[in-house]
């Protein structure tokens, strides 16, 4: 970690937040900072609270105690479903959350142009989504929050129901993103291999209640080549995580 | 740029596609021929019922197929009498229709804002829905008068449940995600309500549409018949032939009510298909 990241003000930080669905707990008491700069994986079995996690740090939901709070209210929000408008274009679902955000109509055109090249996906601006593969559509709702250049992304499995091959592609895609743009960034996901090419820290959790049972720091340089996924080091952080993954599932 | 994947996705709607088209090219022995065939089946089942079942003294009841024909749409006084009857009802089922559509519409948005206005208002639609028309008919004669106005209130009475529920199950059911997004960038109830939840109920509006424009032709029909007086509609024409035992004329006269609920039906389904075919696949 760079001495950079550990001044900056955390982009959002959770301190002693609980989650209760009907008195039942969901959440112990979690402590996390992500700062600017900082790609975060949150890994564990289903019902580990990983989701209300990130329900909690976007402030779609509010936690039963502690607090979270936010240095910047640009946050962009990426689903497991592409959740796209079916009835609007890709061009238009990608305006969307700008529009909502009424950005200036010249600045709303340049940034849709913009991460509609991002995501590659400019000459298919005009088609439906069910026109589109599922990676097209995920790459299409990528784009819709990089228009509003967010400080903090939180993804909600982004890439879990893509096939592998997409599924490499876009992890590959979302990495030089962060490796250029450096926003904070939380990311929920099941795959090992994923949280470990992705981020800064890796997250294991356990369920019933929700609590983080291991931590790991991935010192690889940004950008990370797709080759960093043979070399020993990759290995050997990927069998710790899976390890302590093991141990709470 | 374009991935592996990406490129057998786009194979997949290119079949997805030649599927759509196989079927607009299905072979006429397929699409055509069954649906004629069964026709001719039905015209000769009455035949055999006019000719050989009924004893020729009460042919009357069941009249073949060219006696309606040429009774009911060739004789120039009945064609006339059917005609100026249907234009009658296919006037109150479109005003009615027009009526229900906006009415409902408003219930469904306001009982999509508030739970509250949701249970307030959803036990008295499904009240509306089954109240027996025959017992509503002389309440509203009897506020009503006999004209158009009543003719239409009966009108939007039967046809109105399903453009309240169909839109507002559609409304209901927008994506939570985007539900999500909306509320993450703190969007106003008016561009939930106009981005998001109209547009996701549009399928289920023309779903409702289709149901009641057969329903507001049936209601039309049916009120006409119970208030039987007034400006002459098809369901006064149909009792007026019944009780002068002209079979052949009431027959034509039930063949065009059908004719009018079926180009309704078919018209809704028409507007559905062009306006949002293009994106639900419920009407692709």
């Amino acid at each position: 970690m760079t001495l950079d990241t550990q001044v900056a003000a955390p982009a959002v930080s959770f301190r002693q937040v609980t989650k209760e669905f009907d008195g039942v707990p969901a959440l112990a008491p979690v402590d996390l900072d992500i700062r600017p700069g900082e790609f975060v994986s949150i890994i564990g079995p289903s019902g580990c609270g990983k989701s209300t996690m990130l329900r909690l740090g976007s402030d779609l939901d509010a936690p039963s105690s502690g607090d979270v709070e936010r240095s910047s209210d640009n946050v962009g929000y990426v689903f497991q479903d592409a959740t796209l408008m079916p009835w609007r274009t890709v061009r238009r679902n990608v305006e969307f959350l700008g529009a909502l955000d009424g950005l200036p109509k010249a600045e709303l055109r340049d940034r849709v142009d913009r991460a509609l090249a991002t995501v590659g996906l400019t000459d298919y601006a005009h088609l439906l989504p069910k026109q589109l593969s599922g990676g097209m559509r995920m790459r299409t709702s990528l784009a819709r929050s990089l228009v509003l250049e967010p400080d903090l992304f939180f993804f909600d499995e982004p890439f879990g129901a893509l096939d592998e091959i997409t599924r490499m592609r876009l992890n590959q895609e979302l990495m030089s993103l962060f490796a250029e743009r450096r926003f904070a960034a939380l990311f929920i996901t099941h795959s090992v291999d994923e949280s470990v090419f992705l981020s800064t820290r890796v997250l294991v959790m356990s369920p019933r209640p929700g609590h983080v049972v291991a931590e790991f720091e991935v010192p690889f340089e940004y950008p990370r080549p797709a080759s960093l996924k043979f070399t020993p080091e990759f290995a050997e952080l990927e069998r710790q995580v899976a390890t302590a993954l093991g141990e709470v599932s | 740029m374009q991935t592996v994947a990406e490129k057998r996705a786009s194979a997949g709607a290119a079949a997805a596609a030649a599927r759509r088209a196989r079927k607009k090219t299905q072979p006429w022995t397929i699409r055509i021929l069954p649906p004629v065939l069964f026709f001719v089946a039905i015209i000769g089942v009455w035949y055999l019922i006019s000719y050989v079942v009924l004893d020729p003294a009460r042919q009357f009841l069941l009249p073949p197929p060219q006696d309606v024909i040429i009774e009911g749409f060739l004789a120039e006084e009945a064609r006339a009498d059917i005609f100026s009857a249907a234009w009658e009802s296919l006037k109150v089922a479109v005003i009615g229709l027009a009526i229900a559509f906006v009415l409902g519409s408003v219930q469904a948005v306001l009982m999509s804002q508030a739970k509250w206005i949701e249970n307030m208002l959803y036990p008295y639609a499904v009240f509306l829905q089954t109240i027996p028309t025959l017992a509503i008919v002389p309440v509203i004669g009897f506020w009503f008068g006999y004209e158009l106005a009543p003719r239409v209130i009966v009108c939007v009475i039967i046809a109105i449940f399903p453009l309240i529920i169909n839109p507002l199950k559609g409304l209901l059911g927008a994506d939570r995600g985007l539900h999500d997004l909306m509320t993450l960038k703190k969007a106003s109830r008016w561009k939930r309500l106009t981005q998001l939840q109209i547009p996701s109920a549009m399928p289920d509006v023309f779903t409702g549409l289709q149901s009641a424009a057969g329903l507001a032709v049936v209601g039309a029909v049916v009120g006409d018949y119970f208030f039987g007086r007034g400006a002459i509609g098809l369901g006064l024409l149909i009792s007026r032939y019944s009780a002068r035992l002209q079979a052949a004329e009431m027959l034509a006269t039930v063949l065009v009510a059908c004719a009018l609920g079926l180009v309704m039906f078919w018209i809704f389904g028409l507007l559905g298909r062009r306006i949002v075919g293009r994106w639900s696949d419920a009407w692709a």
